[in-house]
């Protein structure tokens, strides 16, 4: 089977879960080649090649730095004509799904979304997901060519860098023509880890109540001396004490980090589908009758606004942070 | 204006963990359904738009007979019509096209609007399918409505942690997120209404569509695993408590 991953980039960075698409697609066996997409990306169509794709498919257009359903789906399916492949991964970000939306569907064929697993059988995809907002898993395979899955972000490791380096193939651009302008773009604060790829997460949520402020000021001291993408309940959210993009939920963001920390967060059945399968899960809640202690694997029941302080600092002289 | 509301029913949140791996195969679920939530902020988004912007705000719904309840939810918050398409076989391309036909035959639709997902099927790629079917541009992850008029929409997006704004031609397709707007009760007065309403009901056969074989197959339905956790507590001052849950992490190799 012969695989071609979709390298996502903005603004010239690549998107980094992106290389985990490529590490499932590595791990599948057969050939697997690239597809980088982007403006000023040469540099990642080389480190494509020097994680171990194969060969590398390259569209470098002013009018690409940032996304664009028409264009990138237009130039995805000039490619798959080109490369013979005989599937298309991608990582399962917002542009990700988007793209692989389009192409399927544009195609008549079906896509296996939000992939936790993948393998090949009989030379088709078999993928699991889950559905029912992670209260059941199902495996999912799909008619036609090529076959189309998207992979849900820290499901597989990133292809490691190998050295190796991979032809490059310039493509011109299609002639798709773009519908939707952007005017402004607000981008995540300097630092700001997302969400979706963070390994730790430190969130909070209504306990934070008595001083919300101050709640998040020490949420986000701790989040820093871990490396930690900070996160929010719907509780928090719907109070106004955090944007709605940190929310993680079954409206929010799902998100699989290796460590949660969950802080004045009462563990509601909404909050658990967003973070239910992170593999660490800790709880910090004045309520030791709370049900997010009957998922945590770590807890200390007590007042956050002491607790957190007190972990951000065991965790600065431990840490040497 | 007319802005078409796609809604979905699914399970109540609270319900989701009782759905047995055999319901979901089959479909025949014996849990509470609702209106999804995510299209719950659509309607509360469409109908807004209505208000602010003038037309009017219709929705509509793919399903069995049972899924009218959910129209009459719709109607409830304010919509002034609402539709049915009956069939239950249809996978997502197959209702995206019978959305997009019926999306046709209404004729004067300015904006589509759907819930950026579903709690159930959860791949959240129904909106971009729907675009592509009508050959309309595909707004996602929609925030905010800045401006929309016959022409034109301003909106903004969320991308990942970063937040666009974008203009496209109308008519166009969004798919919106929480952030549209909490979704708005019932009043008294539209319930009313709702309960007398008329909701017609098409069937594939009316929209003249061949609605496309599923090409997505399921199977092996189960639960995940359980969790393995019995929470171990760590008890003490704020200090000592903190320094044995720190101890517990770093022998777990997650810091």
């Amino acid at each position: 089977m012969k695989t071609l991953v979709f390298i996502e980039t903005e603004s010239g960075a690549v998107v980094s879960s992106s290389w985990e698409a490529l590490g499932k697609a590595l791990s599948l066996g057969g050939e697997v080649e690239a597809l980088v997409i982007g403006h000023q990306v040469a540099a990642v169509a080389a480190e494509a090649g020097a994680r171990g794709a194969t060969g590398v498919y390259l569209i470098d257009d002013p009018g690409r730095a940032l996304f664009d359903l028409d264009l990138y789906t237009a130039d995805v399916k000039a490619v798959l004509t080109e490369s013979h492949a005989d599937a298309f991964l991608a990582s399962h970000t917002g542009n990700g799904r988007d793209l692989a939306a389009a192409v399927g569907f544009d195609l008549g064929v079906g896509v296996i979304a939000d992939c936790l697993e993948l393998k090949v059988v009989d030379g088709r995809l078999l993928g699991t997901r889950p559905i029912y907002s992670g209260n059941i898993l199902v495996d999912v395979q799909v008619d036609g060519r090529p076959q189309i899955a998207t992979l849900r972000p820290r499901a597989a490791a990133p292809a490691p860098v190998i050295g190796t380096t991979a032809p490059v193939v310039t493509m011109a651009p299609t002639a798709a023509t773009s519908r939707v302008a952007v005017k402004a773009v607000e981008r995540a604060e300097a630092g700001e880890i997302s969400l979706t790829d963070a390994s730790i997460i430190v969130s909070g949520g209504r306990g934070v109540a008595k001083d919300p402020e101050l709640g998040f000021k020490l949420i986000r001291e701790l989040a820093q001396v871990l490396g930690a993408a900070v996160g929010a309940s719907r509780a928090a959210v719907d109070a106004g004490f955090i944007p709605y993009k940190y929310q993680v939920g079954q409206t929010g963001k799902v998100v699989r980090p290796d460590l949660y920390i969950a802080c004045g967060i009462s563990g509601a059945v909404q909050h658990l589908a967003g973070m239910g399968s992170s593999k660490i899960i800790v709880a910090i809640n004045k309520d030791a009758e709370a049900p997010i202690f009957s998922v945590a694997n770590y807890g200390i029941v007590g007042d956050l606004f002491e607790i957190v302080p007190a972990l951000t600092r065991a965790a600065r002289a431990r840490l040497n942070r | 204006m007319r802005y078409l509301i796609c809604i979905k029913q699914t399970p109540d949140t609270a319900e989701l963990p009782k759905v047995k791996p055999e319901e979901a195969a089959s479909g025949r679920l014996s849990v509470q359904l609702v209106v999804n939530p995510w299209d719950e902020h659509a309607l509360e988004g469409g109908i807004q738009m209505m208000e602010k912007f003038g037309g009017e705000a219709g929705a509509i719904t793919v399903g069995g007979e049972d899924a009218i309840e959910r129209l009459r939810s719709a109607l409830a918050m304010g919509c002034k019509d609402a539709t049915l398409i009956k069939d239950t076989a249809a996978d997502a391309w197959g209702v995206a096209t019978l959305l997009a036909a019926a999306v046709r035959k209404m004729g004067n639709v300015t904006y589509v609007i759907t819930g950026q997902m579903t709690v159930d099927g959860n791949s959240g790629t129904l909106p971009v399918a729907l675009g592509r079917a009508l050959g309309w541009p595909v707004l996602t992850g929609v925030a905010r409505v800045v401006s929309a008029d016959e022409t034109a929409i301003t909106v903004e997006r969320i991308v990942g942690q970063a937040r666009h704004t974008v203009t496209a031609p109308a008519p166009a397709v969004l798919a919106v997120v929480k952030e549209i707007g909490e979704p708005r009760y019932p009043t008294f007065i539209n319930i009313r209404k709702a309960a007398r309403m008329e909701i017609p009901v098409w069937t594939p056969a009316d929209l003249g569509v061949n609605v496309p074989a599923p090409v997505v197959h399921m199977s092996d339905f189960r639960k995940p695993p359980a969790r393995e956790a019995r929470v171990v507590l760590f008890n003490g001052t704020p200090d000592e408590a903190a320094q044995a849950l720190l101890d517990a992490l770093l022998a777990e190799k997650v810091l």
